[in-house]
């Protein structure tokens, strides 16, 4: 797996590509600034690009607009999104970008080495890894809609799928049988007329474009 | 206006400020009639003058009349109205200290009037004859009006001479009209380098001591996922050390969002409500309703305001739900917080509403809280934006 990773702070660069190698990925370069993150992703075409939000020269969202214009330009490129704060607008933006793998996550989640990594593969295998601080964000958002039709135990598992969660880990999550919990997801895309589909990628991305039309203005 | 009892402080300091008016006022009356004589040295000594007399009126009626600036010359008009103060102000003392020494007296009279006739054989001053019981219980019941009236003549008085003195001693309208302007101003700055000064804390803490944490729990994270085979008590301290920078990250965290939130500079007042909107525990319905950005101080304050007033509700209100609506009407900018929860807010409280009108009163804006016992709670502030 070939990675290029844009982080301006030196300490967690090196602390990043540390922990990158121990995923079994290759850091392929890393860099400073969202500039430098543009042509190194055009240059070395690789499968993911781990960006922070916050870079020279503005310090504003500029990683950001830089993982936006990537996954215009190659929809099928993973992009996982690593910011200070996690606001949900930056997540939307993300979100209706395209459909490859996507994460946004706080950095505080690098401390949890092992989920981290959990992420990234994830994200690298074309699945989701939103911070569940995002997703509470997302899933708050106006409660006049389908969601005031779940249960709160289908809110929880709709918001660990929204995560990323398999349904193995969801029911782990959640002290459920696997079969409890299809059932639960089941009736989730029943309530929010989705119709249900095979396979964990396009759940997952169902339950995105769910999250997406809610949270965009 | 309450009226003052005969034996109040109140009617004491009043009393005394009215007398003590009569002899300072008279002895600097006279001295600046002398001094006329040489108008440079009268100049140099008028501050002195009034300097006494305005101490005059903070110790007895805790009046600070503002002072003036130092006087350049007598083409200054406050030269001119100092001076014309102490020459007029020996009238306004012999005007306001006579009734007050009057009533003072003449109710001591008259309540000791059935022991007049023993104190002062006739024949007497009194036209009348005292030692009629009857003639003596009129004087007695004059001396009991008088006595009443006494404090609120002095309160009268003292109210005179301090506006007297508040016109002729102290700014001018102009000069008022020019220290607004220029604490306008100078608030302005205060405000806008508060701002400044909360942006560059957070991005200081941003770019040093939150990325430094990142970095230490990243590496006690791996510490703890890579060396396994320690032993237990070593393995104990690595993972409360780990636990403990997460919780100190966290804790970080919340901090500086409070500060200022960076998505607030990018994205504008919207993106930044709806975070706080989302993240607050009941739901809120948010619409921001902006053709222009306001000013980023205004942006500050208006984003301030919503998230203290969710705050507040999330601790006091025990709401269900709250709405958040902001908009702009030409050069206003008004932001309305409502919800659904049990009332009974007030600026008094300490609920961290003070510190909110406090915020929007430095930038000139309008607040309005309606919040009876029982709910619903509205705020509505108006802020002004060009």
């Amino acid at each position: 797996m070939r990675v290029v990773l844009a982080e301006d702070s030196v300490l967690l660069r090196e602390g990043l590509i540390r922990l990158l190698d121990a995923a079994g990925m290759e850091v392929v370069e890393a860099v400073a600034e969202a500039e430098g993150l543009l042509r190194a992703a055009e240059e070395h075409e690789p499968e993911l690009v781990v960006t922070d939000v916050r870079m020279p020269p503005t310090h504003t969202d500029e990683g950001l607009r830089a993982a936006l214009v990537l996954r215009r330009q190659r929809p099928e490129l993973a992009v996982l999104v690593l910011s200070q704060y996690v606001e949900e607008r930056y997540a939307a933006q993300l979100l209706a970008s395209a459909t490859g793998g996507v994460g946004y996550l706080l950095k505080d989640r690098v401390a949890d080495v092992a989920e981290f990594i959990d992420a990234l593969r994830r994200v690298a295998a074309g699945g989701t890894a939103l911070d569940p601080e995002v997703v509470s964000q997302l899933l708050l958002r106006g409660h006049s809609d389908p969601l005031d039709r779940l249960t709160p135990r289908e809110r929880e598992v709709l918001k660990l799928m929204a995560e990323g969660r398999s349904n193995a880990g969801i029911g782990q999550e959640l002290v459920l049988s696997e079969g409890a919990v299809g059932k639960h997801i089941g009736n989730i895309f029943t309530k929010l007329d989705l119709p249900p589909s095979e396979g964990d990628h396009r759940r997952v991305l169902a339950v995105l474009r769910f999250l997406k039309i809610r949270s965009l203005p | 206006m309450k009226v003052p009892r005969p034996w109040s402080a109140r009617a004491w300091l009043d009393t005394s400020n009215v007398m003590t008016g009569l002899l300072v006022s008279a002895v600097l009356g006279q001295l600046t009639l002398l001094l006329a004589l040489l108008p440079p040295l009268l100049r140099r000594c008028l501050p002195g003058f009034t300097r006494v007399q305005r101490s005059r009126f903070a110790a007895f009626l805790d009046v600070r009349i503002p002072p003036v600036p130092a006087l350049a010359s007598w083409r200054d008009s406050a030269t001119w109205r100092q001076a014309g103060y102490h020459l007029l102000s020996p009238v306004v003392s012999a005007v306001s200290a006579a009734p007050v020494a009057l009533a003072w007296s003449g109710a001591v009279v008259g309540l000791t009037a059935f022991v007049q006739p023993e104190l002062q054989p006739p024949p007497m001053v009194f036209p009348f004859d005292l030692r009629n019981p009857v003639v003596a219980g009129v004087y007695v019941a004059i001396g009991a009006v008088l006595l009443l009236l006494a404090p609120i003549l002095a309160r009268a008085m003292a109210t005179l001479d301090l506006s007297v003195a508040r016109v002729m001693l102290g700014p001018s309208r102009h000069e008022l009209g020019r220290r607004i302007e220029t604490l306008t101003e100078s608030r302005a700055g205060v405000i806008d380098a508060a701002d400044t000064e909360r942006r560059r804390i957070e991005r200081d803490l941003h770019d040093g001591a939150q990325q430094r944490l990142v970095s230490l729990a990243m590496n006690l994270g791996l510490a703890r996922a890579t060396l396994t085979d320690l032993p237990e008590p070593a393995r104990a301290a690595i993972e409360q050390a780990h636990e403990e920078a997460k919780q100190a990250l966290k804790e970080l965290r919340d901090f500086v969002r409070g500060l200022h939130p960076a998505v607030l500079n990018d994205q504008g007042l919207d993106a930044a409500l709806s975070g706080v909107a989302a993240r607050a525990p009941f739901p809120v319905r948010l619409r921001v309703d902006l053709e222009r950005r306001p000013s980023p101080t205004i942006e500050a304050v208006a984003f301030f305001i919503v998230s203290e007033t969710l705050t507040n509700i999330a601790k006091h209100a025990a709401a269900t739900k709250a709405e958040v609506t902001v908009t702009r009407e030409r050069d206003r900018l008004r932001v309305l917080v409502h919800d659904d929860g049990c009332g009974g807010a007030t600026l008094e409280a300490g609920t961290g509403l003070r510190g909110l009108a406090q915020r929007i009163g430095a930038v000139d804006g309008r607040f309005r809280l309606t919040s009876p016992f029982g709910g619903p709670t509205t705020i509505e502030v108006d802020l002004p934006c060009e």
